[in-house]
């Protein structure tokens, strides 16, 4: 039945809008229940992630981390696969970046080290993402629960490695040596004339994000993979009855996903830290899903929503150094709610808009 | 005379559609009232009105003289109205007392209740020839009986007005008789029996009166003994239909496919199809007539490749297939020319979310006529689609739309011709017509039969046995997972029916 769509600008537009706006709402309340202004708290916050050229920078380097791992988690709910082990895939992701500058960066230059650096992370990621998928394939074990394992699995991991393996000499940091200039993304400041993003690390990893956005649209909708793994995520009997194998789709999506999260690494750990270290991706691979959710799984939402997340992560920063009694957990509670209303409460509103706009068709439609 | 049920001037709409368009109907007591219509016609919305599921826009019910205002189903109940749901609300693994005196145990303590309940299941018993044994789990019961325990469950609630919906698509012929009994019984016994259904022959079997639905109005009443089959069918359809299948003898030429020995297993280790052979040839149809449930769904999954069997051969167009193995894919099936209409077109023909033009390639992806290489030439595709919207009249023509947006018929015409215009050696068709429209049965069985004539092998699997009867060349029936027998389509329904219920199987053959 009609009755049950919205028009698309509604539906990826509207609803996004009104998702947010309700999870500000709710924000401004707890604001000024701790005492202080929401108005105030809103300027500073937009003030300091878009403001000034660092708070920009900033907030576009963030976005990129949230691009990465939101494309990570879409891939797999186009295959109604729910990946939450974004979180594993991109610390993993990060050993292969490691490996390729280590090795590298005091031969050549980052432009050689680059597409290394990249594989790397994209195999570790998928690597990490491929033993829950064959799980999930062949014994049926949720990937939910599994990628939530490997998450954990991969923190022990890679703290084992840093600790005993790749450690520098003479440490107590658990973390690699610092890369040379082979191993060092060049921030965008230096690569395109008249950008100056003062001191935010934000550099070119933000075109490979936008690269992947534009793969994951062609990968999705324009090739014959991604129109299986959209047949099998809404109808795995019909995915079946057109001879596409679920086993199959399930290990190749679940790897692209794995992929893309572990490419997160790239800006964190070659574009920003020059080295790798413990916990370095922080909740990101879990943001991603709310990036995601928000995004409507579609890489342009993902766009939107990962500079909306990027905002909120370096205004929260801004609001709490200016704002004492807005301490940083505050600013988790603000993400939170975005995150509620935006992925929880998805369709808390499409109920009311439906009948909205329901009533404003013309009764031309009216042929049951 | 009051009557039973009166409604006056029902209006319903669910935003941009008008389901019921001011109906006025009225029941006399005592009576089985027939309802027909095609899909989408509004009946079950009206029922659902009268059961209190919806809440209708405007309008009037009154039962036994009184204006009534129907909130949900106990007050439904609470006035004597009750229903049987074409899927039963039966829970499988308690018995059936229990499930008659669910919701209506009397208390917080069983005991009494049930001595209460087996006394009144005993009086029913006697007095509408409701057998069914009180301590027998539902769930090990058959469909048939199982449906009883749903009549009975109504009338222990005190129902004086039944209503009924699709009684009969689980139900053997003889099976369907037997309900067609105990109906008259309850009608001579003073209680109103409701009758939704398409089925125009249950129709002039059963009813006394008979109403018309069409596009959410009530187009006409008639007393059934001065109405006929072809009347009604136009009435629903708002013009002539053809309600026979008009076909020439078929010339059936080589051997097209050839099953030998086949058996297939479920995954609760029961041989569901048991060492089935049979050859189809070019240019005849052949029907596998039988109660569904009783092998052909996992016998047709099997031939195009989606089952494994455990054991036999399948040769399809003098390429041996070992069916037992995964090498065997539908994608493999299809390239040796196997056509394939799903039974069940919503789980498995389509992907209703997509739009038309995906499902027009949905099994042929992969043909690089669709796009070089790994991508899509969305170009292509939706030529393609428009071109079969237009050579199979699919509505609304336009492929850009979300395919849940068309009809049933609509629907199932999008799987036919994606198959059809394939161009396969043989075509597997699995309930080519449920769910569809009268107006598109007759469109869909024409162009199965010029498929016939054009030289294409046809495998029907109906449980409609008028659809098989009337298509086939020949017809193959099967009960308990086995083919138990062949016979011209001219056989007696009756026999027939017997065969399908695994009655006399020894006389039979």
């Amino acid at each position: 039945m009609s009755a049950g769509q919205l028009p698309r600008w509604v539906d990826y537009g509207l609803m996004p809008l009104l998702n947010l706006a309700a999870a500000f709402l709710v924000s401004g309340l707890v604001v000024l229940l701790i005492g202080e202004n929401p108005l105030e708290a809103v300027e500073i916050l937009i003030w300091g992630s878009l403001g000034w050229n660092e708070g920009i920078g900033f907030t576009l380097f963030y976005a990129t981390n949230f691009i990465f791992t939101g494309l990570a988690v879409a891939v797999a709910f186009h295959a109604s696969l729910f990946n939450i082990g974004g979180e594993g895939q991109a610390y993993v992701g990060g050993l292969g970046v490691a490996i390729a500058c280590l090795a590298l960066d005091r031969f050549v230059p980052w432009w050689v080290t680059l597409p290394f650096a990249v594989l790397g992370a994209a195999a570790a990621g998928a690597a990490w993402a491929f033993v829950p998928a064959v799980l999930q394939a062949k014994r049926g074990s949720h990937v939910v629960i599994t990628t939530i394992m490997f998450n954990f699995i991969a923190a022990s991991l890679m703290v084992y490695l840093l600790v005993n393996v790749m450690g520098k000499e003479g440490s107590m940091q658990p973390e690699t040596r610092t890369f040379e200039a082979g191993g060092r993304l060049p921030l965008l400041q230096d690569v395109i004339p008249g950008l100056d993003f003062g001191t935010a690390p934000l550099n070119l990893s933000l075109i490979i994000a936008l690269l992947a956005s534009l793969a994951v649209w062609v990968l999705i909708w324009r090739t014959k993979l991604g129109y299986e793994i959209r047949t099998f995520g809404a109808s795995p009997t019909a995915a079946v009855y057109a001879g596409i194998s679920p086993v199959r789709i399930t290990i190749i999506t679940m790897m692209i996903s794995g992929g893309l999260a572990g490419m997160m690494a790239i800006n964190e750990i070659m574009g920003s830290q020059h080295r790798l270290l413990i916990e370095f991706v922080s909740g990101y691979g879990f943001v991603g899903i709310a990036v995601a959710l928000m995004g409507r799984a579609h890489p342009v939402g993902i766009l939107f929503a990962s500079i909306l997340f990027g905002m909120l992560y370096q205004g929260g920063a801004e609001l709490a150094f200016e704002k004492p009694s807005i301490t940083r957990d505050m600013i988790v509670v603000i993400q939170g709610l975005v995150i509620l209303f935006a992925g929880a409460l998805e369709h808390m509103f499409r109920p009311a808009l439906i009948r909205i706009f329901s009533f404003a068709r013309t009764p031309a439609t009216e042929a049951a | 005379m009051v009557p039973a049920i009166e409604l006056r001037k029902i209006d319903k709409s669910f935003g941009p559609v008008h389901a019921n368009k001011a109906i006025d109907l009225a029941v006399a007591k005592g009576s089985i009232h027939g309802i027909v219509g095609e899909n989408g016609a509004g009946k079950s919305t009206l029922m659902s009105i009268l059961y209190g599921f919806y809440r209708a826009d405007g309008g009037d019910i009154i039962v036994d003289g009184n204006k009534v205002e129907i909130e949900d189903s106990k007050t439904a109940i609470s006035h004597g109205i009750g229903m049987v749901h074409q899927h039963f609300m039966l829970v499988d693994n308690f018995t059936v007392l229990e499930n008659v005196i669910l919701g209506a145990e009397g208390g917080s303590l069983l005991g009494e209740g049930v001595a209460k309940a087996r006394a009144e299941l005993k009086r029913l018993e006697e007095e509408y020839e409701l057998k069914v044994d009180p301590d027998a789990v539902v769930g090990e019961l058959p469909v048939g009986l199982q449906q009883r325990v749903e009549i009975l469950k109504a009338l222990f609630r005190g129902a004086d007005i039944l209503i009924l919906d699709e009684p009969t698509g689980v139900l053997t012929p003889a099976e369907a008789d037997h309900l067609f009994r105990i109906l008259r019984v309850l009608r001579d016994e003073g209680k109103t029996v409701l009758l939704i259904t398409h089925k125009l022959r249950e129709i002039m079997a059963v009813t006394d009166t008979v109403s018309v639905m069409r596009q959410g109005a009530m187009v006409a009443t008639r007393k059934t003994d001065e109405t006929s089959m072809p009347e009604l069918a136009e009435l629903m359809v708002g013009r002539r239909v053809l309600l026979r299948v008009d076909k020439k003898p078929a010339t059936p030429g080589r051997t097209a496919l050839s099953v030998r020995g086949l058996t297939v297993r479920d995954s609760r280790g029961i041989d569901v199809v048991k060492n089935v052979g049979f050859d189809l040839r070019e240019g005849e149809i052949v029907g596998i007539a039988g109660v569904s449930g009783n092998g052909q769904s996992q016998l047709l999954e099997t031939l195009a490749g989606i089952r494994r069997a455990v054991s036999g051969t399948i040769e399809i167009d003098g390429h041996k297939v070992d069916p037992t193995t995964g090498t065997v894919d539908p994608a493999e099936m299809r390239r040796l020319g196997m056509g394939h209409v799903p039974e069940d077109r919503h789980r498995m023909g389509l992907v209703t979310k997509f739009y038309e033009y995906e499902n027009a390639i949905l099994g042929y992806h992969r043909d690089p006529a669709y796009g070089k290489g790994a991508m899509l030439d969305l170009g292509a595709i939706r030529e393609t689609a428009n071109g079969e919207i237009g050579k199979y009249d699919i509505r609304p023509p336009n492929c850009q739309l979300r395919t849940a947006n068309f009809s049933g018929g609509n629907q199932q015409k999008i799987v036919l011709a994606r198959e059809i215009e394939r161009d396969p050696k043989v075509l597997l068709v699995g309930q080519p017509t449920r769910g569809v429209d009268i107006g598109a049965i007759e469109f869909i069985h024409r162009r199965i039969v010029e498929m016939r004539d054009a030289g294409k092998a046809i495998l029907l699997v109906s449980v409609e046995l008028d659809e098989i009867r009337g298509l086939a060349d020949r017809v193959l029936v099967m009960f308990d997972g086995a083919l138990v027998g062949e016979r011209p389509p001219e056989t007696d329904e009756s026999e027939l029916g017997l065969m399908m219920a695994g009655v006399n199987r020894e006389a039979a053959e």
